[in-house]
């Protein structure tokens, strides 16, 4: 596949149908990916990359080339996709400007379950038919794919692709998944021990803002908690309470337009499960007005911002969410 | 050189703790590693090291500086500083406690910091040497030997005992509290465990990395590189980097409205962030391009450039363990040599 993507890509830069290409390219490790901008064919031989490393989510990097003279190449997962059609819908980005390639993802490893099981010192990791290599200074062991494949894949929504202009590999299907059996949990509690909980993982917060800046769904020019006319903008909150209202106020703001890709909480440095509370409102959503997938398709109406006769009374809330 | 069986670990805890308030790095959930204060039961973590630097101790993510209480016409200012306990922090690893050194040299300068002073003044560090470095790990790039850590005392750990070596005046009054539980020992375990390690350290792959293209003096050449923008592109101007990092030391102060009156307090600042240094005219640097630019010429120019050739980095690797986009200063230092070679 990446062969193809790199030659695909190479064809369109010297065609000139488009300028750019956004893509991934590899680091220091075989795990570390940046999303990258290539500009020419000899930059794509040297640091194209797409690999099973490859979990960021590309479709907010378009961001800065939106220009409507020459086109951008955009390479997307089904879950980045989901994000692209949703930034489309809210008219974020410009899709003139954009040229869309989508490509299939196998599931996307994550390093961090390596290195929970004890594996440091990582030299090298191969991803092969299913079986993952990890070489270490320390001793060499092999992984079943699925046992290092990150949540968000293993519960994957989706491997079909809501929007591109071309389709690389086949196109999926809407996937079976397990995804809200975590929220059930969560529901299952009594409300002083999911209090508990929240403050537990939420105490772990360095207010980095990595889950906001990476989230397709944040898109404000100006976050609220950035802005010192806001009244609330702090750069770390004053007190416990505090921090945990930025990531229910966060929650709240990308309800009904988050697509569950899941970047939240891939890039948080403290492993906070942040896209648990999401997945709570879209389950929610699911519930009160009937199954609902952000970034489904272009112009869809969200749940939220849509009225029906059909939708559940305000009461709902006194009811305790049971309809 | 004392010796401390790894069964008396426990017992060793119990006896720092019935002094003074003991933090040691312990098992969080979600895989990750943070200093805790020690309780009863509680289990050292065996992890590398710890999620967030150390640097907590003496520089916290927010802190009140002082308060303001308005009674009718009445203010009261209120120093709010409650820290004048002494506290042990156990199982620090080389490059965090060299971040100490490097914090020092900020905050101790005239005019000194009293808040971090206080901590300084009260907290007695007690390293532990590396014995199983990850593959993010460069400190030997910046002259630590993590065998043989700094600290007021330091210790190895081998896979039967813990040995001690008190390095400063609060090290001996460690040393001498821990002496109930210890037996003398000579150190030929430690030297073993240290020429293990080092032929490890020898293997990593970022260990090759050089400063040798960097320092003070460099401020033009390296301000106006070219290769910035392409290093900086995929920065989403988050403060990971910076917030796990143990040297970065920025931060701003703030006024909070309590509705009874004023908290002043100091929170961790980013150079990442858009509202950095925003003055009356405006933030001096507009992209991420400038800011990205800032935190690295911080420490690998400005910093030795003010601080006798210090470098404000020590390859901790937290950053390129953290970073969302895996951006991070060795692919900056690796770029950045590669065209002063070229000049």
């Amino acid at each position: 596949m990446q062969e193809m993507m790199k030659a695909r890509a190479k064809e369109l830069l010297a065609s000139g149908e488009v300028t750019r290409v956004i893509g991934w390219k590899k680091n220091e490790f075989d795990y570390d990916i940046t999303p990258a901008l290539f500009e020419s064919a000899e930059e794509i031989d040297h640091d194209f990359v797409y690999d099973d490393f490859c979990g960021p989510n590309l479709s907010k990097f378009t961001f800065q080339h939106q220009k409507n003279d020459t086109k951008t190449l955009v390479f997307l997962k089904p879950c980045d996709s989901y994000s692209m059609t949703q930034l489309i819908t809210e008219h974020r980005v410009n899709r003139e400007a954009l040229y869309l390639i989508g490509v299939p993802s196998y599931g996307k490893i994550d390093v961090e379950k390596i290195k929970a099981d004890g594996m440091t010192g990582i030299l090298s990791i191969k991803s092969e038919d299913g079986d993952v290599h990890v070489h270490t200074l320390y001793g060499d062991k092999t992984y079943a794919k699925y046992e290092v494949t990150s949540e968000r894949c293993l519960n994957c929504k989706s491997k079909k692709h809501p929007i591109y202009d071309e389709l690389m590999g086949f196109e999926g299907e809407v996937m079976e998944n397990e995804r809200f059996d975590e929220v059930a949990k969560l529901e299952a509690m009594t409300p002083e021990e999911r209090f508990e909980f929240w403050r537990g993982e939420l105490s772990r917060c360095i207010r980095c803002n990595a889950c906001r800046n990476a989230c397709p769904a944040c898109t404000c020019e100006t976050c609220i908690f950035d802005n010192p006319n806001s009244g609330v903008d702090q750069k770390a909150a004053k007190d416990t309470f505090e921090e945990n209202m930025f990531h229910i106020i966060r929650a709240f703001h990308v309800a009904g337009r988050c697509t569950d890709c899941g970047e939240c909480s891939r890039v948080c440095p403290q492993h906070i499960p942040l896209h648990l509370l999401n997945r709570k409102f879209i389950g929610d959503i699911n519930k009160f007005y009937g199954t609902y997938q952000a970034g489904e398709e272009v112009g869809q109406r969200a749940p939220l911002t849509n009225f029906t006769k059909e939708d559940v009374e305000p009461d709902i809330v006194a009811k305790g969410g049971k309809v | 050189m004392l010796k401390i069986l790894r069964s008396q670990l426990d017992e060793l805890f119990a006896l720092i703790a019935e002094k003074e308030t003991l933090y040691i790095p312990t098992d969080a959930t979600a895989g990750i590693a943070q200093f805790k204060k020690w309780e009863n039961g509680m289990k050292m973590s065996d992890k590398l090291k710890t999620s967030r630097s150390a640097k907590d101790f003496f520089f916290p993510q927010t802190e009140d500086l002082v308060s303001f209480k308005k009674t009718g016409k009445k203010i009261d200012i209120i120093d709010p500083r409650t820290e004048t306990e002494d506290f042990v922090i156990f199982g620090v690893r080389a490059c965090d406690c060299r971040s100490f050194d490097i914090l020092d040299r900020v905050f101790l300068a005239e005019p000194v910091d009293t808040y971090y002073k206080n901590r300084r003044e009260h907290g007695t560090v007690v390293t532990l040497a590396c014995s199983k470095p990850a593959e993010t790990c460069f400190c030997q790039t910046f002259g630590i030997d993590p065998t043989a850590p700094a600290g007021d005392v330091s210790a190895w750990m081998t896979e039967d005992a813990v040995y001690f070596n008190a390095n400063t005046e609060k090290g001996n009054a460690f040393v001498d509290v821990i002496k109930a539980l210890a037996t003398e020992s000579d150190d030929t375990a430690v030297e073993a465990q240290k020429a293990a390690t080092k032929e490890i350290l020898a293997k990593l792959p970022i260990q090759n990395l050089k400063t040798e293209a960097f320092g003070g003096g460099k401020t033009e050449q390296y301000f106006k590189s070219p290769e910035w923008a392409e290093l900086s592109e995929a920065c989403l101007g988050c403060g990971t980097c910076t917030f796990v990092c143990p040297t970065c030391q920025c931060y701003d102060i703030r006024d909070f409205d309590t509705g009874h009156g004023i908290d002043r307090f100091r929170c961790w600042d980013s150079c990442m962030y858009s509202d950095f240094t925003k003055m009356a005219h405006g933030n001096p640097r507009l992209s991420q391009k400038e800011r990205f630019r800032q935190r690295f010429m911080h420490k690998l120019v400005y910093y030795p450039e003010n601080n006798e050739g210090i470098f404000g980095c020590v390859g901790c690797g937290r950053c390129v363990e953290k970073c969302p986009i895996s951006m991070n200063i060795v692919k900056v230092m690796r770029t950045l040599a590669k065209e002063d070679e070229g000049k």
